[in-house]
């Protein structure tokens, strides 16, 4: 025979070779979400605003509980950079410092609330039977109460104690939609090979759970994690804003808003630095939750690379 | 009614002259991508006359989905398209969608691959079809007019009681019966072209005969060109007039089916004949594995691309992409190969391979001499008795019913689906055993039954000698060892996102092994399964689909199990990455000394892979035995009319061949026949007499020996040569 053989080709069984090692799916949704300029603003804004809301003492000689009562209701000067208030408190530092509470609070219950309602969804949905129709109850019943209303009646019982019981408070309300979710995807995955080859090798249910379900809905996860975080800064201004949240001494942004309020028009700074200083956070919180959904979502066209139309053939 | 009785409309025949109905020129499909433009068609030129069959064949990601889809205008914007299509001498490219919706449906129809999502699920049948008349009628096509002649367009193509169908809602039709209601709607404007992309690839093969018999009446009724997208060279063999072979988004070997099969002329077609197992193979043959995988379209280098996978590639492969030319001037033979004449030259010295009787037989022997291929040799220990050896699984009158309920707080039991019903058989040690049948038959069942390892409904399941009704969840997790999986899907069985070492090192975490151990043997088992050691910190998105399976096999081999339960391993892979897989399954039994139960739908697979073969028709057991006695003389009518439904990669033994085409679909488990379960689909029981018929319908045929392992049910089992 006279053909020549290929050396390439010649080669063992092994020869199947993986040309060109193809971009990790880390990089590409990194990739995908540097794409998108308000994202990437939006995360921006976000570390600038917990870098200065943790570090404000480096800017500013005041602390929160300092009231220059010789300067009340004076406008934003060089020295005061939000003004004061009606004792002399420096706006900036109250500000910075509800900031921080709300930033802090609003990640607790974001990730907290996110995690509960991975292992719950992903229980009631795996193990299936009595187990999801328990949780399941539960989760209807949480959902049609009103939770506005059972945190303000609950939250002066905890007077005086600490500020978590507000993000345990928040997260038992908060948890319920996500899990529903959680749930259908994971009656989708049940069903995928790679579990049922986990179930054939005898690996145990919930580690079956944290090793295959959960983590292939991380995407879900992380864009819900970022919504929650929103939705839980809003709430807790709500509730601190009517006063069930956060009790003084401490602030946060919806006590400063609600002390703020009846002074809108007559002391604007009052009232604007928190309020705009919260728009801000949840603006950002927003843009980056959409970010991130289209950068995580291979079928959205909104992340792909443009092609510039002129060199396309009509 | 007959087709005759359906006429052509005169009015739609305008502008149809002697030339090719469809010409493309230098097509060029580019789609950009995270990783550069993908050149998914390059260059492709190519007619379709008016009544003439076009197969196009090729891999996933040849291009040759795309190339038809630019044909239709059916591209996602993003595409960018250049070079010519002509339509009955009618540029297409460049034509807005409006004018394109004038010429589609009515001129060029288009039947895809998966029926189910082609058809509304909210509209009837019926009216879909007259909706494509209505469309198209320009006003002139009365309402009443067209829904009769959607009816007669059901009844053209086989589907019974057509009038009373005509109303029936998409997913009250079987998978079989809506691609033919979409091929009825692809003719009901009487068109010039017809494109089909894998118009059978979803279906079992005793529908895709049904359905290749369609589209050959539609060619009749119609006189339309057929082009006929595929990845089989059975389905083409005996359906189409020309061939073209696409290959990384170029067309490399071109022309009349018979020369191609009979002569190619460029490596890659030859591999892709010499990689398919054959029925009707009673010797095994070497299955030829197509080593590497396509290139990737974004940055092709220079060259052949199929040069760094061809064993005949030389320097000057790598220089300059080959252009088609021809190799027989006469017939218009053409293939993309600077090496094609010493192709012909080997051809010629090859000697006639033993086993086969194939037109192509001289082809085969080439791909087999070229490419390198050997059997693998039959391990030691099969060469004692099969029945001296010990059983590794038994399963004994396996049944498994699933309850039919009604009512969400008050849940009524209102029927029982009866998905297997009495399974009996048992594989031996170092033995294969292939349990085939169509889609909905138990096969799946039966083996989620036994991966259970939980009590059944009914019968025993053994597994290595013990009971699995007796076991506690110790020794379930004990027999786990011995017994492993291979799934079909090599997508879905590996966790993405676990890399590969993790992957493999699973279930040896589950069963304690230590870590020093697993590390030690991760390496081993890539190894082993042709895939190198390094891989491990991959993930499995970075793997082709033949790959991902070797990783499966490897994940299944891990704990050293003794049986190993493969559910259609190889349907979902490429043909010739199929061969490869079929190959290390081969080997891997010889070396390791597993026994395999193998189901799959492909019997050409499983008379290569196995020892003994099962049949199974509606949750029972049919004919069961030797791989030999089933394929050479099947007695069982179900498994002639399988056997004979399978399309033989042979275009002049494909053309002889006598099919049975059975009538109808598999009846729905639920409400099985009485009596012999088959008796409603059977050729035979239609010609019995009248008693006979009555002891079909009244006695259920027991499991009776037809020779040494060879057992049949059936009351009138007569042999039958059919493949």
């Amino acid at each position: 025979m006279s053909t020549t053989v290929n050396p390439a080709a010649a080669q063992d069984a092994a020869a199947d070779i993986v040309t060109s090692k193809p971009v990790s799916r880390g990089a590409l949704v990194r990739r995908r979400f540097m794409r998108n300029r308000w994202a990437l603003g939006g995360i921006v804004v976000i570390v600038l605003l917990y870098v200065v809301a943790f570090s404000y003492p480096l800017f500013s000689p005041y602390s929160y509980e300092f009231h220059d009562t010789s300067l009340t209701y004076d406008p934003p000067s060089l020295s005061h950079w939000f003004g004061t208030d009606n004792i002399g408190t420096d706006m900036f530092v109250a500000s910075m410092r509800g900031l921080q509470k709300s930033l802090t609070i609003g990640l607790l219950v974001g990730v907290i609330s996110t995690a509960l309602s991975a292992v719950v969804g992903a229980a009631a949905g795996f193990f299936g039977g009595i187990t999801d129709r328990a949780l399941m109850w539960l989760v209807d019943l949480l959902l049609v109460l009103p939770s506005f209303l059972i945190i303000s009646i609950a939250s002066p019982l905890f007077k005086g104690s600490s500020w978590l019981i507000l993000v345990v408070l928040l997260v038992a309300f908060q948890w319920m939609i996500t899990a529903r979710i959680v749930r259908g995807m994971t009656l989708t995955l049940k069903t995928r090979e790679y579990v049922s080859a986990a179930r054939f090798m005898g690996q145990s249910p919930w580690r079956t759970i944290f090793k295959h379900i959960v983590p292939n809905m991380s995407s879900l996860l992380i864009v819900d994690a970022t919504i929650n975080v929103g939705s839980a800064v809003l709430q807790e201004s709500g509730l601190s804003y009517f006063g069930f949240g956060v009790q003084p001494p401490d602030v946060s942004l919806g006590t400063l808003i609600s002390v703020g309020t009846g002074s809108a028009l007559t002391f604007p700074w009052l009232f604007y630095a928190p309020a705009v200083l919260l728009i801000i956070t949840l603006l950002s919180v927003a843009v980056v939750g959409d970010g991130l959904r289209d950068a995580l979502d291979p079928t959205a066209s909104r992340a792909r690379r443009r092609e510039k139309r002129k060199d396309k053939l009509a | 009614m007959s087709a005759s009785e359906i006429t052509l409309d005169e009015g739609l025949l305008d502008g149809a002259g002697d030339g090719p109905v469809l010409e493309v020129a230098d097509l060029d499909v580019s789609f950009p991508s995270e990783s550069g433009r993908v050149h998914a068609v390059r260059g492709l030129t190519y007619q379709v006359a008016r009544g003439e069959v076009l197969g196009i064949v090729g891999e996933s990601g040849s291009g040759k989905s795309v190339s038809s889809l630019a044909v239709m205008g059916l591209l996602p914007e993003q595409a960018r398209i250049t070079g010519s299509i002509r339509f009955q001498g009618q540029q297409l490219l460049g034509l807005s969608d409006v004018q394109l919706s004038k010429i589609r449906g009515r001129r060029i129809s288009m039947v895809f691959q998966d029926p189910l999502s082609a058809l509304t699920p909210v509209y009837t049948v019926g009216d879909q079809i007259a909706e494509a008349l209505l469309i198209h009628g320009r006003g002139k096509v009365s309402k009443h007019a067209a829904a009769n002649r959607s009816v007669e367009l059901l009844d053209l193509v086989g589907i019974p009681n057509a009038a009373a169908r005509a109303k029936a809602f998409p997913h009250e039709f079987s998978g079989g019966m809506r691609q033919r209601a979409v091929i009825a709607m692809a003719i009901a404007n009487d068109p010039d072209l017809i494109i089909a992309d894998e118009p059978t690839t979803a279906l079992d093969v005793t529908v895709q005969a049904q359905v290749l018999e369609v589209l050959k009446t539609a060619k009749e009724v119609t006189g339309a060109g057929i082009v006929i997208i595929t990845h089989d060279l059975g389905v083409v063999a005996g359906f189409a007039d020309r061939l073209m072979v696409m290959y990384a988004g170029k067309a490399v070997e071109t022309g009349h089916v018979n020369e191609v099969y009979q002569q190619p002329r460029m490596p890659y077609t030859l591999g892709l004949l010499g990689s398919l197992p054959r029925v009707d193979a009673a010797e095994k043959l070497p299955l030829v594995p197509i080593k590497g995988q396509p290139p990737s379209l974004t940055d092709l280098p220079p060259g052949c691309p199929f040069a760094p996978r061809c064993p005949m590639a030389v320097d000057d492969c790598l220089t300059e992409e080959p252009a088609l030319s021809e190799v027989d001037s006469t017939s218009g033979h053409r293939a993309a190969c600077i090496r094609s004449a010493e192709l012909a030259a080997t051809e010629a010295a090859a000697d006639e391979i033993e086993g086969v009787d194939a037109s192509n037989a001289a082809a085969i022997e080439t791909a087999v001499e070229v490419f390198g291929a050997e059997l693998v040799a039959e391990p030691k220990a099969a060469l004692r008795p099969r029945t001296e050896r010990p059983t590794v699984l038994g399963v004994e009158s396996l049944v498994k019913h699933f309850s039919v309920t009604k009512g969400v707080v008050l849940k009524r039991k209102v029927g029982t689906v009866h998905a297997v019903d009495g399974v009996s058989f048992e594989v031996r040690e170092q033995e294969t055993l292939g349990l085939v049948g169509e889609s909905g038959c138990g096969k799946t069942t039966t083996l989620m039954e036994i991966l259970g390892l939980t009590r059944p409904t009914g019968g025993n399941i053994s597994v290595l000698g013990k009971d699995v009704s007796t076991l506690d969840a110790k020794g379930r997790k004990a027999i786990r060892r011995d017994m492993q999986v291979v799934f079909q899907d090599p997508l879905a069985s590996l966790d993405p996102r676990m890399p590969v070492g993790d992957v493999i090192a699973e279930p040896m975490q589950v069963h304690g092994f230590d870590a020093a151990r697993i590390n030690k043997r991760i390496p081993e088992l890539l190894d082993l399964v042709g895939l190198r050691p390094e891989y491990a910190d991959r993930y499995p998105n970075e793997f082709s689909g033949g790959q991902r399976q070797r990783i499966g096999i490897a994940r299944a081999l891990a704990l050293e199990p003794k049986l190993l339960v493969l559910d259609e391993p190889v349907s979902a892979l490429d043909v010739s990455i199929q061969a490869g897989v079929i190959n290390l399954l081969d080997k891997l039994k010889a070396e390791l000394g597993l026994s395999y139960l193998f189901v799959a739908h492909d019997l050409s697979v499983v008379r290569h892979i196995a020892d003994r073969v099962a049949v199974m028709y509606l949750g029972k057991i049919i004919e069961i035995g030797d791989v030999d006695s089933v394929f050479g003389a099947p007695s069982h009518p179900y498994t002639q009319a399988l056997l004979s439904a399978i399309p033989i990669p042979d275009p002049v033994k494909e053309r002889a061949r006598e099919r049975i085409i059975l009538s109808g679909d598999l009846p729905s488990p639920a409400n099985p026949p009485s009596g012999c379960r088959f008796r409603t689909r059977c050729f035979l029981h239609a010609t019995l007499s009248d008693s006979d018929k009555a002891k079909c319908i009244e006695v259920e045929p027991p499991r009776e020996s037809q020779g040494e392992d060879h057992e049949v049910a059936c009351h009138f089992a007569r042999t039958k040569q059919v493949v």
